[in-house]
């Protein structure tokens, strides 16, 4: 990681609680030398090659990528408890279910990769950087959040991540302004500008597309597809359901976004693809939530509890990981059920640090509404005597 | 290089030339291109130039500043406003779109967010209503929303408001919809200096800011100071002008209504009617209101003038700030708007003149509004 990214970082960190520890990328230090080989319907590729089925990780990697998901399931589970609490307010998306894209997709990256998605953000926020308890507080609308309480579930960001959007397919053009500046700039990275299946079919995303391939970007454009955007299944919203051939002239990828290590796979594929300026790629995750769209959605009404308990018996990414873990000898039971009963205790003491943070202080109502030091000279409040001059 | 200029009549061009060339060929050879010399008032420029002016210098002081919109490259600007730019800057900093206006100004915004400083052109204003989800959800919200975790210096700019019979969807003035949104400045040049002194330091301000040109002026040409010709003029935003002092009444208007105002002040001035103050507003937001209250405070009667439409307009605001400042106690008569009618505007000739204010409507108001008096009746 560069050191400037070191200091950036841990500026975020001074102010979000986390230690720069966290923050490291998953680096190659220890040589990958467990090689695991992906079921053959892992991938299929559209105008392009597939990636090898074969993927080389390191011990540290795998036991990191076990821990970043237990981690972000329970996460996710601690803000249920709290939004039934009705200590969070608003929408809530949780990602449960869907945590193999997140994480297989930052071993495969550094810092320097930009990453930008939709609402859904919780768990791509921890992966970049967030700490579970700014997440939580942010959740929370307090002080210690991520955003100061001020953006709330949909508006987390660390330096390498662009948010948290609320507005469906708006990220991707914004995606792949980052993705343009990286190129102005000369950086050899590439921005992962993520979408799901209900936004796929926005204008928008055709007109970034097209930009992408136009300049060659270093875009990659992924679609999270959970099969359904909110209540509508992908069938019933969209003509054509491939999403992974919807980029027409840009080659595309479709993975098993169920399997943490072939997202890890597909993503260091599309990452070497574009840096090496072969311009856009679009990868298409095959994912699904447990969870409704949002904590106001039961996620029962347009489909059947059997096939969500299909999902969770026979294709959850932990249990999926897990029993890797436990064939190739990575890591005992024992020494499993202390990676989940640490994530436990992290995950409780981030819910009791969110909760004991204070709610902003008035002072921060009228602040960055610009930014500092160029705010315009007063803003009004509710009525005349309530101004606040800068 | 302000130590070189003197006035026209005074000063030899070729010295000007040579002295320009020497310390900076390449600015040198634009600027002096761009600007006339006449005797009386020394040095001129068109809005268009002057907006080139800053364009070019911007790009020139900072590698992260570029262009992007539809025909701003090889086709030199749709209205000529980039003419010559790609050939300085070359295609990386110069940027032609497609047609896709909520693409590309998403794209801009993205770019902004990732560290650069996009100019992001709409060949109208009427175009960026397709992006305006991302001008207003994603460029102004976004640092409030990250609490100032994310830092967004785009600039928008293009023309804005009536044209020449360009009909309803072509003529809209789009002051009001931006004025209103915390996050965002929002500037609208009248003349030249305006335009290169706001489009200058809307480049260099860190926040989102909109540019409100008006195509009517690009091609009319003003004085410049010599203050105004340096390569780091910039004007104030959120400071208003007074173009012309006055006792009587206060005339506020934004863009090329201040031309009218002006004309109408003359008009009423040569017949002996009144004498009025007129206040060119530069910025919508934030809204100087504090020279407009020193105004009414000394003249007691205000009309402002605009040619979006009257409901929700840059007037009403007008209105509202000045009923709830201090100012109110000194008026002699209501505040007055002189607006756009409110109709889409029409394509035939005689109907497109009567829906925006001119000279006439501007002096026929003053008169009636100077004949009344608060409790009179």
């Amino acid at each position: 990681m560069l050191s400037s990214q070191k200091i950036s970082l841990a500026k975020v960190a001074a102010k979000a609680f986390i230690s720069p520890l966290t923050v490291r990328t998953f680096a190659t230090s220890a040589a990958r030398n467990v090689s695991i080989d992906l079921h053959k319907n892992s991938f299929e590729s559209y105008n392009c090659d597939a990636p090898s089925l074969q993927v080389d990780v390191s011990k540290e990697e795998l036991i990191r990528m076990y821990k970043s998901m237990v981690t972000m399931r329970r996460m996710e589970m601690a803000s249920d408890g709290l939004y039934k609490a009705k200590l969070i307010r608003g929408f809530c998306h949780l990602c449960t279910g869907q945590e193999a894209v997140a994480v297989g997709m930052e071993t495969a990256l550094t810092a320097e990769d930009k990453i930008i998605t939709a609402y859904r953000c919780h768990g791509f926020t921890y992966m970049r950087g967030g700490s579970i308890t700014s997440i939580l507080a942010e959740l929370l609308g307090r002080k210690a959040g991520i955003s100061g309480g001020k953006g709330g579930s949909m508006h987390m960001f660390t330096p390498n991540f662009f948010g948290g959007n609320g507005i469906v397919g708006a990220q991707v053009p914004l995606g792949a302004g980052i993705a343009f500046a990286q190129k102005y700039l000369g950086h050899k990275a590439a921005t992962f500008s993520l979408y799901g299946d209900g936004a796929s079919n926005q204008g928008q995303v055709f007109e970034a597309y097209n930009m992408a391939k136009l300049w060659d970007l270093p875009a990659v454009f992924v679609c999270e597809n959970n099969r359904y955007g909110m209540g509508t299944a992908a069938n019933r919203s969209s003509a054509n359901t491939s999403y992974f051939k919807r980029g027409d002239y840009i080659p595309g990828l479709k993975v098993n976004g169920m399997d943490v290590l072939a997202v890890h796979q597909a993503v260091a594929y599309a990452k070497e693809w574009t840096v090496s300026g072969k311009g856009p790629l679009l990868l298409e995750m095959e994912t699904y939530r447990y969870g409704g769209h949002s904590m106001s959605d039961p996620g029962t009404t347009y489909r059947t509890r059997e096939e969500i308990q299909h999902m969770r018996s026979n294709n959850d990414p932990i249990t999926g990981l897990k029993q890797r873990l436990l064939e190739f000898n990575i890591i005992t039971e024992d020494e499993m059920k202390a990676i989940d009963k640490a994530a436990r205790v992290e995950v409780d003491l981030a819910v009791e640090e969110s909760k004991a943070s204070p709610e902003p202080d008035m002072s921060e109502f009228f602040t960055h509404v610009y930014q500092k030091g160029t705010e315009v000279p007063f803003l009004r409040g509710r009525e005349p005597e309530e101004i606040y001059k800068y | 290089m302000s130590s070189v200029l003197r006035k026209a009549a005074v000063v030899s061009i070729p010295s000007v030339r040579q002295a320009l060339t020497r310390s900076n060929p390449i600015l040198a050879t634009s600027l002096l291109a761009k600007r006339s010399y006449n005797s009386k008032n020394g040095v001129e420029m068109t809005v268009r130039d002057a907006l080139n002016s800053a364009l070019e210098e911007e790009m020139q002081a900072d590698d992260k500043v570029y262009l992007m919109g539809e025909e701003v490259g090889q086709y030199n600007g749709a209205y000529k406003v980039s003419k010559g730019l790609l050939d300085k800057f070359g295609p990386k900093r110069v940027i032609d779109t497609p047609i896709t206006e909520s693409g590309f100004c998403g794209l801009a915004v993205g770019s902004a967010f990732a560290g650069l400083k996009p100019v992001c052109e709409f060949m109208t204003w009427n175009f960026a209503m397709q992006a305006i989800d991302q001008i207003v959800n994603s460029a102004a919200k976004t640092h409030y929303m990250s609490g100032g975790n994310v830092t967004c210096p785009i600039t928008f700019r293009g023309p804005n408001g009536a044209a020449s019979g360009v009909a309803a969807q072509h003529s809209q003035c789009f002051a009001a919809w931006y004025g209103s949104v915390p996050g965002l400045k929002v500037v609208s040049p009248w003349n030249s200096e305006d335009a290169k002194g706001l489009l200058k330091a809307a480049i260099r301000d860190p926040n989102p800011v909109v540019v409100l040109e008006n195509e009517l002026m690009y091609g009319v040409s003003f004085p410049m100071s010599e203050a105004a010709l340096s390569k780091d003029f910039v004007v104030e935003i959120g400071k208003a002008k007074i173009e012309k002092e006055g006792s009587d009444i206060t005339i506020v208007a934004h863009s090329r209504s201040v031309g009218f105002a002006l004309e109408a002040a003359q008009l009423l001035e040569k017949e002996g009617i009144c004498k009025a103050e007129v206040i060119n507003l530069r910025s919508i937001r934030p809204l100087d209101i504090d020279t407009i209250i020193k105004s009414v405070k000394k003249t007691n009667r205000l009309v402002t003038v605009e040619g979006g439409w009257p409901q929700y307009g840059v007037g009403s605001e007008i209105c509202a700030q000045i009923m709830e400042s201090e100012a109110f106690d000194h008026l002699d008569a209501p505040v007055v708007r002189i607006t756009g009618a409110d109709i889409p505007t029409p394509y035939a000739q005689n109907l497109e003149t009567l829906a925006f204010p001119d000279t006439d409507v501007i002096s026929r108001v003053i008169k009636r509004t100077l004949q009344q008096k608060i409790g009179a009746k």
